[in-house]
């Protein structure tokens, strides 16, 4: 071992543009916090990043195990990305079961550090080693270095007055301390929070501390790593920034909504992964005046969210694709009553129940048109974790004008993922109109519309003289009674659907980056956002005539959307699904789109969609995804 | 940036228009089989409904569907008609946003019981301002005649022909479970023992539940008949009156006494010495429970308020933290997008 007498040795400093770091580890090991603690520092310090966390399917499952494996895997870089990387530049591997599931993604020549310690008979054999891959050359197109840290851990807080368990648990602590070393970062970010964290705990937080600093020392004395790396902060506009993940960007999209609108917002959920982390956020912020509501099901909870919506708040409720399924028939009961709603669907891998710690973008057809009879509702979806903030007070803006239900579709990699965030000025968002009808003494006709919009009236319980019966039944145009009419219930269908056509007067033409027209327009929708950009900027450097567009409103799709596509000779749409978008832009704009489709439960890597680019421009032959080692089905 | 503006604080002002029966009645035409139960429903909560001094404006009616979920189309009040089985969701929701409103539920058999069943126990438990009225005609009515979860044991109807072969559940037994607050029993052709009932329900704080026997002339015609015809009605239900004994009969001249937890009836009990006396306030609901269990032919089925207590309100609770954190300082919008480690790029 390494003692402070010792003469440090000497590193050179290396420059990278930008380095991807896999940590992953039992789900016991913390390995989430080690990664948000570096993404932090790094954020901090000024680089571009983007994060994916990984999470095991089960909350405890056994110590070791393969399906127990967490990861948390980041991108810094000192210029401007848009995904967490396709494959690390390293990985820390706590465990064996770790380094199973996670090495088949390291770049070859990559930095391997693992725990050796962790190697025993017992976990190898939990993870089905037959012989023990540090030993039998295995990994050699990788840097190899193995460490024994949970030894070199235990000697650190020789003396503490804590439990093996509890010296165990900060290991996570000692190899962010390397990590940190490594990249020439410095401690306070995790030193500062962790005694905030731990402010309760003054033993832990000793323990921790100590670690981290033994890891930090260690790579500073240690010979093992020779080179040190810099990764220089990303020029970045102007602006004071904060880190952000998907799912607090909305909460706090739709509090921003709540604000500008001047509305209380009611939040109607019941827990789902990946989205109770929304119903998290939002039950903290009471001071804002708003009140969530933790219901018996889905149904209840956007029952509740239709009567809080009835009664004049912003009605907001939330869940993933098992609950929208749920939510259907009450989600129909708003179309009919024409109330304002927005419905979160923070989307994962299904159907049924799926891979809920996974993602997917599946529920694209469910939103648009699962519920019985033509029912229309507005459809827009956020493409960056930040974006999730401005995606949420839009999908308010337009329920609100044209008293209609907005399915707002996150999913699971946004959602959980995150990026640095120039946080907006509040005077630069958007105004939320909306309309009570005015109190009166006539009779009040609860289904004129507004020409413009279409919009009925919101006439509010407690409103004077603006009593009236709404509910399910088809309602007469004007008056709202209940009416069998045959010509009635033709115009009023049509009138509901063009409330939401009609939105496309209030929503932004398609933008898209690359040349105005040319041999391949790259067109996606939501969390496909970074690695889409990503690739079709590769393919224009390589000097190919690709373009990319990025759809952030579903229904009704932007105005120009027709136009854009057909400037270019082919269309491909990327998604994570078996080609949902690829349908409805087929269907409604006879465009001969080609589906490029992944349902792994991962995000795309750049390199995919490079492949699948190349293939169309006739520059190789079929491309076919090529799935490693998955963290859940192998092995085990 | 305005501040959150919601119409109708729910002041209720003292020099309110006096309301008559006549304010409530809508300009729909009720569409209920003549001879229906529902009709007497209707008339006994628009003559009540005067009475709570309430502005038409505050007041809401919230039913699902079936028969009786017609309801609120012929109240002048604002109404809303959801979907099967789901009317309490969208009043705990509305209330729970409004707590200054007051809000009606009404549910049927199969509406309450069946596929909203889980709905009733959750806002009886949590203890949400609302007044739920069960139409129990035991039968789905609107779907023409199937059996319903409160259908008797071996019944015939139109998808039982056999009989069914579900035991039905008790209503009553249900919301003293869940822990309703206020549980009561009516029945239609009692009009002013209804009103009576609807009018308490009304005026109780925290969730209010009456189930009303209703009679269905077509598909289940005369299911109360047997102990609920005026010749024989007082002979066969007993009123349950908070602090009084169980007495029944033409000249009250019977009554129930219990006999360990087991209910026995007395007849011609000359004096009220032993005989079992009703606590509606009781927190333990172990004597109502008991009372559930009376049933005809057995025993005089008990009708009136089986259990009003008073508990912690939900709506309240959740106003009440919304408010206790506004007064600590109200959210600010760019305070609470600047928290957490925040940094400066020049
Ligand atoms: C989701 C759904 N399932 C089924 C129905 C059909 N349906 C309408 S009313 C009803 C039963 C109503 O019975 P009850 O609640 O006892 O009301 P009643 O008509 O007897 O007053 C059924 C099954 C429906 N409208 N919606
Ligand atoms: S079917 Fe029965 S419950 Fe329905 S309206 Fe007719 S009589 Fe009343
Ligand atoms: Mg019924």
């Amino acid at each position: 071992m390494t003692t402070e007498s010792q003469t440090k040795p000497e590193h050179t400093v290396e420059d990278l543009e930008r380095v991807t770091i896999r940590f992953a580890g039992d789900s016991g090991d913390g390995m989430q916090l080690t990664g948000t603690q570096f993404t932090k520092t790094a954020a901090v310090f000024g680089n571009d990043l983007a994060t994916l966390p990984d999470f095991p399917a089960e909350i405890r499952a056994p110590t070791g195990s393969l399906p127990g494996v967490s990861g948390f895997q980041l991108s810094f870089s000192s210029s401007d990305i848009h995904t967490p990387g396709d494959h690390p530049d390293v990985l820390v591997a706590m465990n064996p079961a770790a380094l199973k599931t996670n090495v088949a993604d390291l770049r070859p020549g990559g930095l391997l550090i693992v725990d050796e310690d962790e190697f025993n008979v017992t976990n190898l054999k939990k993870a089905a080693y037959p012989v023990n891959p540090l030993e039998d050359g295995s990994l050699s197109k990788y840097q190899l270095v193995p460490i024994a840290i949970t030894r070199f851990n235990e000697l650190a807080l020789e003396g503490l007055p804590l439990n093996a368990k509890d010296k165990f648990r900060s290991r996570n602590f000692y190899a962010l301390g390397l990590i940190l070393w490594l990249y020439g970062r410095s401690m306070d970010t995790t030193i500062k929070w962790a005694s905030e964290q731990f402010k309760r705990r003054p033993d832990i937080l000793d323990a921790n501390l100590r670690a981290l600093r033994a890891g930090y020392n260690f790579g500073e004395t240690t010979e093992l790593f020779r080179v040190q790396y810099h990764v220089a902060p990303a020029t970045v506009a102007p602006g004071t920034y904060r880190h952000i993940s998907g799912n607090e960007a909305t909460a706090l999209g739709f509090v921003a909504a709540s604000v500008l609108s001047g509305l209380p917002l009611f939040y109607g959920s019941y827990p789902i992964t990946p989205a109770s982390d929304v119903l998290h956020e939002l039950s903290k912020l009471k001071s804002f005046g708003i009140k969530t509501f933790q219901a018996e099901d889905e149904i209840a909870a956007i029952g509740a969210t239709i009567g809080a919506a009835y009664g004049g708040h912003l009605g907001l409720t939330g869940t993933s694709g098992p609950g929208l399924a749920l939510k259907s028939e009450a989600l129909n009961l708003a179309v009919m009553t024409e109330l304002p709603l927005v419905v979160i669907d923070v989307q994962r891998a299904g159907p049924s129940t799926g891979m809920p710690t996974k993602t997917e973008q599946s529920d694209l057809l469910q939103a648009m048109f699962g519920r019985n009879g033509d029912s229309f509702v507005g459809i827009v979806a956020p493409c960056t974790p930040s974006d999730c903030f401005t995606m949420a007070i839009e999908a308010a803006r337009l329920a609100l004008k044209y008293m209609v239900p907005v399915i707002f579709l996150s999913d699971g990699y946004l959602g959980n993922g995150s990026e640095p965030w120039r946080i907006p000025d509040v005077a630069s968002l958007p105004k939320i109109e909306w309309n009570y009808a005015t109190e009166q003494d006539g009779e009040f006709n609860p289904y004129e519309r507004d020409p413009k919009t279409l919009a009925r009236p919101w006439a509010v319980p407690g409103q004077k003289g603006l009593t009236h019966r709404i509910g399910g039944l088809e309602k007469s145009g004007q008056t709202g009674d209940i009416s069998y009419d045959p010509r009635n219930h033709h115009e009023m269908t049509l009138a509901r659907q063009g409330r939401v056509d009609r939105m496309v007067q209030d929503i932004p033409d398609l933008e898209v980056t690359g040349p105005e027209t040319g041999d391949l327009l790259v067109l996606g929708w939501g969390g496909t956002y970074g690695a889409i950009t990503s690739a079709v900027e590769g393919a224009r450097k390589r000097g190919l005539s690709v373009a990319a567009a990025h759809l952030r409103y579903l229904n009704p799709f932007p105005g120009n959307l027709e136009a854009v596509m057909k400037r270019y000779k082919r269309v491909l749409i990327p998604e994570l699904n078996t080609g949902q978008l690829s349908l409805l832009v087929r269907g409604k704009f006879m465009v001969d789109a080609i589906p490029f489709n992944k349902i792994s439960g991962q995000p795309f890597k750049i390199s995919e969609i490079e492949g699948k680019i190349d293939e169309v421009l006739g520059l190789r032959g079929p491309y076919t995804i090529e799935f490693g080692q998955s963290s859940v089905l192998s092995g085990g | 940036m305005t501040a959150p503006t919601v119409p109708n604080s729910g002041v209720i002002s003292a020099d309110l228009p006096i309301l008559t029966r006549k304010d409530f009645v809508s300009d729909q035409e009720v569409r209920w089989c003549p001879g229906c139960g529902d009709y007497s429903i209707l008339a006994q909560m628009q003559k009540m409904l005067p009475e709570l001094n309430v502005p038409k404006e505050n007041l809401v009616f919230i039913s699902g569907i079936g028969c009786s979920s017609r309801f609120p189309y012929y109240m002048e009040t604002y109404g809303f008609h959801s979907i099967h089985g789901r009317a309490l969701t969208l009043a705990t929701g509305l209330k729970t946003a409004r707590p200054e409103l007051k809000v009606f539920v009404i549910t049927g058999d199969g509406d309450g019981l069946s596929i909203g069943g889980n709905h009733l126990l959750h806002a009886m438990r949590r203890n949400v301002d609302l007044t739920v009225v069960l139409f129990n005609n035991r039968i789905y009515g609107l779907t023409k005649g199937q059996y319903s979860p409160t259908s008797e044991f071996g019944k015939v109807t139109k998808s039982s022909p056999y009989g069914t072969t579900e035991r039905p559940l008790n209503p009553i037994r249900i919301a003293l479970a869940a822990g309703a607050t206020f549980v009561a029993r009516s029945i239609d052709r009692d009009t002013k023992h209804l009103e009576e009932m609807l009018y308490q329900a009304a005026q109780h704080k925290g969730i209010s539940f009456v189930e009303v026997y209703q009679n269905c002339n077509i598909f289940n015609d005369g299911a109360f008949a047997a102990f609920a015809e005026k010749e024989v009605r007082q002979d066969r239900m007993v009123y349950l009156e908070h602090g009084k004994p169980l007495r029944y009969g033409k000249d009250s001249q019977n009554g129930i006494r219990l006999n360990g937890f087991t209910p026995e009836v007395v007849l011609d009990a000359a004096s009220d010495d032993g005989l079992l006396v009703h606590n509606a306030h009781n927190q333990d609901i172990t004597l109502a429970n008991i009372l559930v269990g009376l049933d005809y032919p057995d025993f005089p089925v008990p009708i009136g308020v089986f259990r009003d207590i008073d508990a912690p309100v939900f709506d309240d609770l959740v106003q009440q933290q919304v408010e206790e954190a506004i007064a600590k300082g109200r959210g600010d919008l760019t305070a609470i997008l600047h928290s957490g480690e925040t940094w400066v790029v020049e």
